[in-house]
């Protein structure tokens, strides 16, 4: 069935008539994704969230299918997000870490994902440190392939959560994502996150600005069909969402700002800056928290936050990725 | 298109399936207070509503209307490209030792209410789940059967029937499909 969503049908849904189709098997970027396919992600997410306050958390769709977390960097959020998110869709899910795996004895990841696959797989989670990677490994195997990060390229899946929070806190005020004005904060170049939300917020239609220092927020930046600026206290007053990234410092080769003090000082998200923006204006950050330099705890715990409720909302655009790649994978092989 | 129901049947057909709930309710001692009526997306949901008000006015009583999607419990959810947009399912109350109505405008094969059954329990442990539809035809593939029935009608096994229900359709009607139009669906 085909969605087309020529009237608000409930739940905040935008009112558009772009047809809502997926029929992708992997989900490597946002970039490449169409209005559509991003509606159809965040109508399916918005379906399945409701799975997950029932007392019976769960929905047979996915019986049978396998799906391999394949993290070769660290993380506990989306590794787990992810997993919970399998499991809700009643498929069996593996967690495959690189620490206990056989690549520390240095097998290639060519000869890993195949392995894996022999093992009769629907879908691979991948995470890996460097770009592309993702893309690679599905042009290697016949399964899903599902990016959860590959170095600062993308990560789309926390680039459809934020979309799928601002969506939800906007459509409640009766405002279309085409008519925000989003602040993303910090350091945009060494970040997927950035990278995935930037995609995913110009494709709606939305107004973006990226802040940072100049040595991780360069000017080039503009080309991308943004505004790009060092100044954040002057864009406050305008913005109505704040994207607060992390800072990296794993990613950080060299000194990319003088001090964390001046880092907090110039673009921190703190009380008093929160005061300058609208009065409704939401705060995001993707986590985990450097509390007391990028974002004060005040600002991260207080009512203007969506932190926690992005975490909720990542388990229905998990569901919603699983569901609609090993589906259409499996559409496409009648069923199999 | 050959009608198979007008608007003004379908109203009969709604009326009646009310009568006949409003019946058992009463001759059996049922606890109506606690009825909830769950409609099959997108015109068992319309069904539902239609069926509720009547209802209410034949009892004095509202019951709780909730909207049912089975895309999850389909058996041939990962079978079709492309691949189902869910809606979602409205239900804001839990099920349990509840009586409730579970209503869809056609009864065919039978795997829509297979799967609307294994949904429903997810919900909580109903105190009885009964089967309204409005249109019943031949085709059974599962042991299904209704409990109320607004029209049992004989139609040849391979035509597609189309039931257009207000608000969602600009008309009230139930039709058979014409075998161009139903290459065109499949083709879509």
């Amino acid at each position: 069935m085909r969605g087309t969503g020529s009237k608000t049908e409930g739940k905040g849904r935008v009112v558009t008539s772009v047809e809502k189709i997926w029929s992708r098997p992997h989900l490597l970027s946002i970039e490449a994704l169409s209005v559509g396919e991003i509606l159809a992600v965040l109508d399916t997410a918005s379906a399945l969230k409701e799975v997950s306050t029932r007392s019976i958390k769960k929905v047979p769709a996915l019986r049978g299918k396998v799906v391999v977390n394949l993290f070769f960097e660290d993380s506990t959020r989306t590794r787990t997000s992810f997993r919970l998110a399998a499991q809700r869709m009643s498929a069996d899910v593996v967690d495959f870490s690189v620490s206990t795996s056989s690549v520390s004895k240095g097998e290639s990841l060519a000869d890993t994902a195949r392995n894996i696959e022999a093992m009769g797989v629907d879908a691979i989670v991948i995470r890996h440190r460097s770009s592309g990677t993702a893309d690679g490994l599905s042009r290697l195997v016949a399964c899903s392939v599902i990016n959860a990060g590959d170095g600062s390229h993308e990560h789309p899946t926390q680039g459809l959560l934020d979309l799928f929070t601002i969506r939800e806190t906007f459509s409640q005020r009766g405002r279309s994502l085409s008519d925000l004005h989003i602040a993303i904060v910090g350091d945009i170049i060494h970040s997927r996150v950035a990278r995935s939300n930037l995609w995913a917020l110009t494709k709606m239609g939305a107004k973006v600005t990226l802040i940072g220092p100049s040595t991780m927020c360069p000017p080039s930046l503009s080309a991308l069909g943004v505004e790009v600026t060092h100044d954040l206290d002057a864009v406050l007053p305008h913005v109505d969402v704040i994207n607060v990234l992390r800072v990296q410092f794993e990613r950080l080769t060299s000194a990319a700002f003088p001090s964390l003090r001046e880092y907090s000082h110039l673009f921190g998200l703190s009380e008093s800056r929160l005061k300058r923006c609208k009065p409704d204006v939401l705060v995001l950050h993707p986590g985990p928290m450097n509390r007391g330099l990028e974002i004060n705890s005040a600002v991260a715990d207080g009512p203007r936050s969506a932190i926690l409720r992005q975490v909720t909302n990542g388990l229905a655009i998990r569901m919603a990725v699983l569901y609609l790649c090993i589906g259409a994978a499996s559409a496409a092989s009648g069923g199999n | 298109m050959q009608p198979l129901m007008t608007s003004d049947q379908i109203q009969s057909a709604v009326e009646k399936l009310a009568d006949q709930i409003a019946a058992v309710f009463r001759r059996d001692q049922l606890d109506f207070a606690n009825l909830a009526l769950v409609g099959i997306r997108r015109r068992g949901e319309l069904l539902a509503g239609r069926v509720g008000a009547l209802l209410s006015e034949k009892l004095g009583h509202k019951p709780l209307l909730g909207a049912l999607d089975i895309t999850m419990y389909r058996d041939d959810v990962l079978r079709h490209a492309p691949i189902t947009i869910p809606m979602g399912t409205e239900m804001d109350f839990r099920l349990d030792d509840r009586p409730v109505i579970l209503l869809d405008d056609v009864l065919f094969t039978g795997r829509s209410v297979r799967a609307a059954l294994d949904a429903l329990v997810d919900f909580g442990r109903p105190r009885f789940i009964r089967l309204a539809v409005l249109f019943d035809r031949a085709g059974r593939e599962y042991p299904i059967a209704a409990d109320f029935v607004g029209a049992l009608m004989d139609v040849p096994p391979h035509s597609v029937i189309q039931v257009q229900l207000k608000p969602l359709d600009a008309v009230d009607l139930v039709c058979v499909v014409p075998a161009q139009k139903q290459k065109e669906r499949a083709a879509l």
